[in-house]
């Protein structure tokens, strides 16, 4: 659907769009008098108050822990978690950890999507197949599907497909009513337009809907991403032998704080690449669509 | 303009009329809501256009004139009558109609030239020959070096003038515009109305426009085909006999001026102003 003329046109468009954003910082600083920089902060002042937020915050902690007389061993200085960031990061077990996480929730996450896409795709064009599974749908979407992991564990075993069933049942469902409600979106005006020129259903479908639902379709992967990788880690809560979650558990266990939040940090980091990888995409495949659809699940 | 010409490969059907390009005759469209009572939207429309010929539908709001272009496009079923388009009965959409919207309808995540090309795509027509003819027609429209922009980057006359080419890529053998520049400001219509006169010129297209304005449609067209309050029945066909070619100036004429007023008195009549 995309050619590679599209494409390049697009980041054209995008340049243009949002110019601020546009080129790297070092390219900006060498070639923007320092004037238009006053005026990009006060157009911007995010750019300086998210990270002084940041920097703010993570100041208090590391002098109001010490000050305060709270338990280094309960809530570590921010100094403490980023050493034990750096014992972890030099340790080859820990990323073989960071490996079985990321591969179980990259799996997971590629079938719950591709399950989304296919039952979603037969849910917005064929009634029978909706009034058929919505009600099964519906009510398993009200099922907290973290309480399965227990159930999956013993079905899977303690290895990695547990986690990767996990994964896929909650990366699922935000992502199937996003395929839904994206395939029902397309606009009634563009649809009877290619009608006139004389279109089959599957030529509406491809040229029109299928395109109009490529926002949703993002909206549904940012949110299916950030899941896929909480189910990897719930199922190694509940049993497993390697990942992050089980790194996790074992941190706790030890009473080693500073190192938990050192996993978390990591965490975290992994889902904010995958958020980032996937907004690139959105931005180069539904560069037309405004940044606002979003259905949560 | 040769490669504007007929399309390569498909000709209409020998042995139709001329003067009977499009054939309307005794069409009656009732709407039968499962909840609610029928309406009768059109009532014994008559109507012949010839080919290359001009013609626009005015009447008052809900009078049918859009329903009346929607059958003509095979878009909903005529309840009664016969309806033939270039020799053909229309029961579907047809490949020998090309049709201008209300709002450009363009497709936001497609170039101009792709937007062009749907048409052409959708009937499966050979890509390459039509790529030349969909950049005849954007330079035709005065578009060109806007080919590779996205929609979103040309102003609403733009759009409808890219609209306009997409209807005519495939060569229909009749244009159908339902109410084109109604979203467009006073300034920019008068200039698309002008543009849309050579454009028929140069393409040769015979054209059925629905509007609501009545010295729009006097400007353009050769016949000028007024309806009445629903059901909508045909009031009066009124010829109109301005020289051609036209422009704006001609609108300052008596004979314009005598026009307008006559189908300003159906609209009085009916106690209807739109």
């Amino acid at each position: 659907m995309t050619t590679t003329k599209e494409t390049q046109d697009d980041d054209a468009v995008g340049a243009g769009r949002d110019a601020p954003h546009a080129g790297t910082p070092a390219a900006g600083a060498l070639k923007a008098p320092a004037a238009r920089r006053r005026r990009d902060l006060r157009d911007h002042p995010e750019w300086v108050l998210v990270p002084g937020v940041f920097v703010l915050v993570v100041l208090a902690w590391e002098y109001l822990v010490p000050a305060l007389g709270v338990d280094e061993y309960v809530l570590p200085r921010p100094t403490r978690i980023v050493d034990a960031l750096g014992t972890q990061l030099t340790d080859a077990l820990f990323w073989t950890h960071m490996k079985v996480t990321l591969l179980e929730s990259v799996y997971g996450f590629a079938v719950g999507v591709a399950a989304a896409l296919v039952l979603g795709t037969a849910i917005s064009q064929i009634r029978l197949v909706e009034k058929t599974l919505m009600p099964y749908i519906v009510a398993f979407q009200t099922v907290p599907k973290v309480a399965l992991a227990p159930l999956f564990v013993v079905w899977f075993g303690f290895g990695m497909t547990s986690k990767v069933v996990m994964a896929a049942v909650i990366s699922f469902f935000p992502m199937l009513v996003n395929v839904v409600e994206g395939l029902r979106s397309a606009d009634a005006d563009r649809v009877q337009m290619l009608t006139v020129f004389g279109a089959s259903k599957f030529d509406v479908f491809r040229r029109v809907r299928l395109p109009s639902a490529l926002p949703f379709i993002f909206a549904g992967l940012d949110i299916g991403i950030v899941f896929a990788i909480l189910g990897a880690v719930v199922g190694e809560f509940i049993g497993a032998k390697e990942g992050l979650g089980y790194l996790l558990l074992q941190t706790n266990y030890n009473f080693d704080i500073a190192g938990m939040f050192a996993v978390l940090v990591v965490l975290s980091v992994l889902g904010l690449i995958a958020h980032f990888i996937i907004r690139q995409a959105r931005k180069r495949f539904a560069f037309w669509a405004e940044d606002n659809t979003v259905i949560g699940a | 303009m040769k490669s504007l010409g007929r399309r390569p490969g498909v000709a209409a059907a020998p042995d139709v009329d001329e003067n009977h390009w499009i054939e309307i005759d005794g069409l009656h469209k009732i709407y039968r809501p499962r909840k609610s009572e029928p309406t009768h939207a059109l009532s014994d429309i008559e109507l012949n256009v010839r080919r290359g010929e001009f013609i626009s539908v005015v009447g008052p709001s809900g009078c049918g004139k859009t329903t009346l272009l929607k059958i003509l496009a095979g878009l909903i079923p005529k309840s009664e009558g016969t309806v033939r388009v270039a020799g053909r009965d229309v029961h579907g959409p047809l490949p020998e109609v090309g049709m201008v919207f209300q709002a450009a309808t363009l497709l936001p995540w497609r170039t101009i030239l792709q937007n062009v090309m749907v048409p052409v795509e959708v009937q499966r027509l050979d890509r390459s020959v039509y790529r030349e003819r969909a950049a005849a027609l954007l330079h035709m429209v005065g578009l060109d070096g806007f080919a590779e922009k996205y929609p979103d980057e040309l102003s609403g006359g733009m759009q409808q003038r890219a609209g306009i080419c997409r209807a005519l890529v495939h060569d229909p053998a009749v244009l159908l515009m339902d109410e084109p520049f109604g979203a467009l400001d006073a300034m920019t219509r008068e200039y698309m109305n002008v543009e849309l006169l050579r454009i028929w010129r140069e393409s040769g297209k015979t054209v059925v426009l629905v509007t609501h304005s009545i010295p729009e449609a006097v400007f353009l067209s050769d016949r000028v085909v007024v309806l009445t309050p629903r059901p909508g029945r045909i009031a009066e066909v009124i010829d109109i006999d301005l020289e051609r070619p036209r422009d704006l100036s001609v609108m300052a004429s008596d004979r314009a001026g005598v026009h307008v007023e006559r189908i300003r008195t159906h609209f009085n009549a009916h106690g209807v102003i739109d």
